[in-house]
């Protein structure tokens, strides 16, 4: 019941808006409908159970509390992001308020893809998202914003389609096993039955499904669309594409990951994540190093972050398992932080190129360290959470690969030297001149909530949520 | 499933797939363009035929579907354009004819090493329009691919979610094939509609897809 507001909401919001013209009125719509959706998932862990439709359980409760907490913080942030847009004229009225509209389709769709307990309804909330993203990256309408938008939908386009076929197989592979009907379609029931699946068929599934929504968790080589969706563009959709839509990816890979595990006779679903996350984390840090446009630097920020995380669910195990869920978690949060920074910054310096932002700490003392704060927690170092979960990715390797350690090892000291280089020229040196409106603390706040969330989980995670992380890695066989 | 029904259901299969390989090697836009619409139209009778041998009259939903948008509107609609704009025209392909045809050869076989083996124990029909299914999809992958304009690029994409439907309706029993393919659906009409409206009309001779390649993130 519950579960099914937590996305309805922000699919009911889509629509009001596209009938309220006054922009203030929609904004604080905006605002209400998101705060709303996350104040309804965090009542989810007291709703388990599986129904028809809907599935509630601790890997979709999580995926959603944190999918609708950025969602909320950035529809927050989006306010006066949006205002400052139509001032300098990037935006204007209409687009504004398409912007509202697609945003909170976008969210209202991946939380159902999260939330759903049907392969087809996942797969079609996930085509629906996909087709809100795209429409929101080519809305500022520039010929760049266009074509990224455009690229975007033919690869993950492809992706999708590649994701149906798969999920027809994995049913024909369930349909023995649990009759002809809805429950062959089920995630809890196919988690029951797994074992009993005829395994070639579930093998051609995983495959199909792996690329599919392996391109949507941006795994290289399917990455491709990911840096020019961000840097083309509008900044909040960053901070959100970046965290929600590669863990509802994510999630989906690690259902489907679950059902391989659990049978007997398929092949180790272990080895293609963890050949594509390796190949993710080591192409994307040496990416960092030729990158100009700060936006398009951080999606490949994410992209190595995410082929690290799949990289620790190839793993398996529970260790692994957890540390790859405190991975995606905290890179979400981290990463949100960075992009409604950057987002400042780049309005403030009339720029996204590296060449325009420079010294933000002495043009905006207040800017320019926090982002230098989100940077120094993406590059993976304390007191920021991400250091626990690489730390514990890196000994997880260590006990069952130990020979990967070293690439994996090699990937994150590139990729954060790469970071702290670029830490280096936009935060620190020689201001580059102002072009655009400063932002005032409060926009700041949700930044600080990530960042702040971040130190906790770093350092000092408290045991209801060791228990909590250690229940969904759990549960993930 | 009696003789004829098993047999009428290859044949409209391998029909479908047949037209991939005449979507493959067409040189002007309006003969893709009927080609495309001749493979959706048997797409359709392939799809209520499935509905009648299974004995699943939600089938013919699907099929109706098909005929309706992909096999009448889409291609109408695309005509009307390419009239509009003067641009029925050759258009070149990155891949010869002979290559294409025989990467699509090689596709075909690929698809039926893949998936004859894995269906061993399912139903004979379903195994081999699965085999066909999954050859159309790789085709329209190829065309994509070999195809140089948006406009062909996402007829491949339409002519690979063909394959999506005929496999899906060949799955005896499958639930929510008449949801998915109006989902389907919903995807091509954003494609369509994104080459018409978001792609530029005003340049629609560099439709070439060559210039995403500014998006390099190169300095500029």
């Amino acid at each position: 019941m519950i579960a099914g507001l937590v996305a309805l909401v922000p699919l009911l919001a889509a629509v009001v808006l596209g009938f309220v013209r006054d922009r203030a009125i929609g904004a604080w719509i905006v605002i209400a409908a998101s705060t709303a959706a996350f104040g309804l998932a965090c009542a989810l862990p007291w709703q388990m159970g599986a129904g028809t439709l809907l599935l509630v359980d601790p890997l979709s409760v999580h995926m959603a509390i944190l999918t609708s907490f950025v969602g909320m913080t950035t529809a927050w942030f989006s306010r006066r992001y949006i205002e400052i847009e139509m001032i300098t004229g990037r935006l204007d009225g209409l687009r504004a308020r398409q912007y509202h509209v697609l945003f909170q389709a976008f969210l209202g769709f991946m939380l159902l893809a999260l939330l759903s307990n049907n392969l087809g309804l996942t797969w079609g909330a996930m085509e629906a998202a996909t087709i809100a993203a795209v429409l929101v990256v080519g809305l500022p309408r520039t010929d760049l914003a266009i074509s990224a938008a455009w690229k975007m939908f033919v690869l993950c386009g492809v992706g999708i389609a590649l994701a149906l076929f798969g999920t027809i197989v994995l049913y024909l592979a369930a349909q023995p096993s649990l009759g002809p009907g809805l429950p062959a379609m089920s995630w809890s029931a196919l988690a029951v039955a797994a074992p009993g699946f005829k395994a070639p068929l579930l093998n051609l599934a995983f495959v199909f499904l792996l690329i599919g929504y392996g391109t949507k968790a941006a795994l290289a080589p399917l990455h491709a669309w990911m840096p020019d969706a961000h840097a083309e563009g509008p900044t909040p959709v960053s901070a959100v594409l970046s965290g929600s839509i590669l863990n509802v990816a994510l999630a989906v890979l690690l259902r489907v990951r679950g059902l391989m595990a659990s049978n007997p006779d398929a092949i180790s679903p272990g080895i293609p994540l963890m050949a594509l996350g390796l190949l993710s984390l080591l192409l994307a840090a040496f990416a960092l190093w030729r990158r100009y446009d700060v936006k398009r630097f951080f999606a490949f920020s994410s992209v190595e972050q995410s082929g690290l995380a799949a990289f620790a669910f190839g793993i398996g195990g529970p260790a692994a398992m957890f540390a790859g869920m405190l991975h995606v978690t905290l890179h979400t949060l981290i990463k949100a932080a960075i992009f409604q920074c950057v987002g400042r910054a780049s309005q403030l310096k009339g720029g996204q190129k590296f060449a325009d932002i420079g010294g933000l700490i002495a043009s905006h003392r207040a800017l320019g360290l926090t982002l230098a704060a989100g940077i120094v927690a993406v590059a993976g170092m304390p007191p920021f959470g991400l250091f626990s979960s690489e730390f514990l990715i890196m000994l997880a390797t260590i006990r069952s690969w130990p020979w990967l350690a070293l690439p994996v090892g090699l990937g994150l000291v590139v990729g954060g030297w790469a970071l702290f280089n670029r830490l280096i020229s936009l935060c620190l040196g020689e201001p580059t001149p102002n072009r655009g409106p400063a932002p005032t603390l409060i926009d700041l706040v949700p930044a600080w909530l990530h960042l702040a969330l971040a130190v906790v989980l770093g350092m000092a995670m408290p045991a209801g949520l060791v228990a909590w992380f250690t229940l969904v890695a759990g549960g993930l066989r | 499933m009696g003789h004829l029904a098993y047999d009428a259901a290859h044949l409209f299969g391998g029909a479908v797939l047949a037209l991939s390989f005449v979507l493959l090697y067409q040189r002007r836009l309006t003969a893709v363009i009927n080609a495309y619409a001749l493979q959706a139209l048997v797409l359709a009778i392939a799809a209520a035929w499935q509905g009648w041998a299974q004995g699943a009259p939600h089938l013919f939903l699907t099929a109706a579907i098909t005929l309706g948008v992909k096999a009448i509107a889409i291609p109408l609609g695309m005509h009307s354009f390419v009239r509009r704009l003067g641009m029925n025209r050759a258009v070149e392909s990155a891949l010869g004819v002979f290559p294409s045809m025989a990467l699509g050869v090689g596709l075909v076989a690929l698809s039926i090493m893949v998936v004859l083996p894995v269906t061993a124990q399912s139903h004979m029909l379903t195994r081999e329009d699965l085999a066909l299914a999954l050859s159309v999809v790789l085709m329209g992958m190829l065309m994509m691919i070999s195809r140089r304009t948006a406009l062909t690029q996402v007829i491949g994409f339409m002519s690979m979610e063909n394959g999506l439907i005929l496999a899906a309706v060949s799955v005896e029993g499958m639930p929510l094939v008449v949801e998915l393919s109006v989902a389907v659906l919903v995807l091509l009409a954003f494609a369509v509609f994104g080459v018409f409206f978001f792609r530029i009309r005003d340049q629609f001779d560099s439709l070439h897809l060559d210039h995403l390649d500014r998006v390099d993130g190169g300095p500029r």
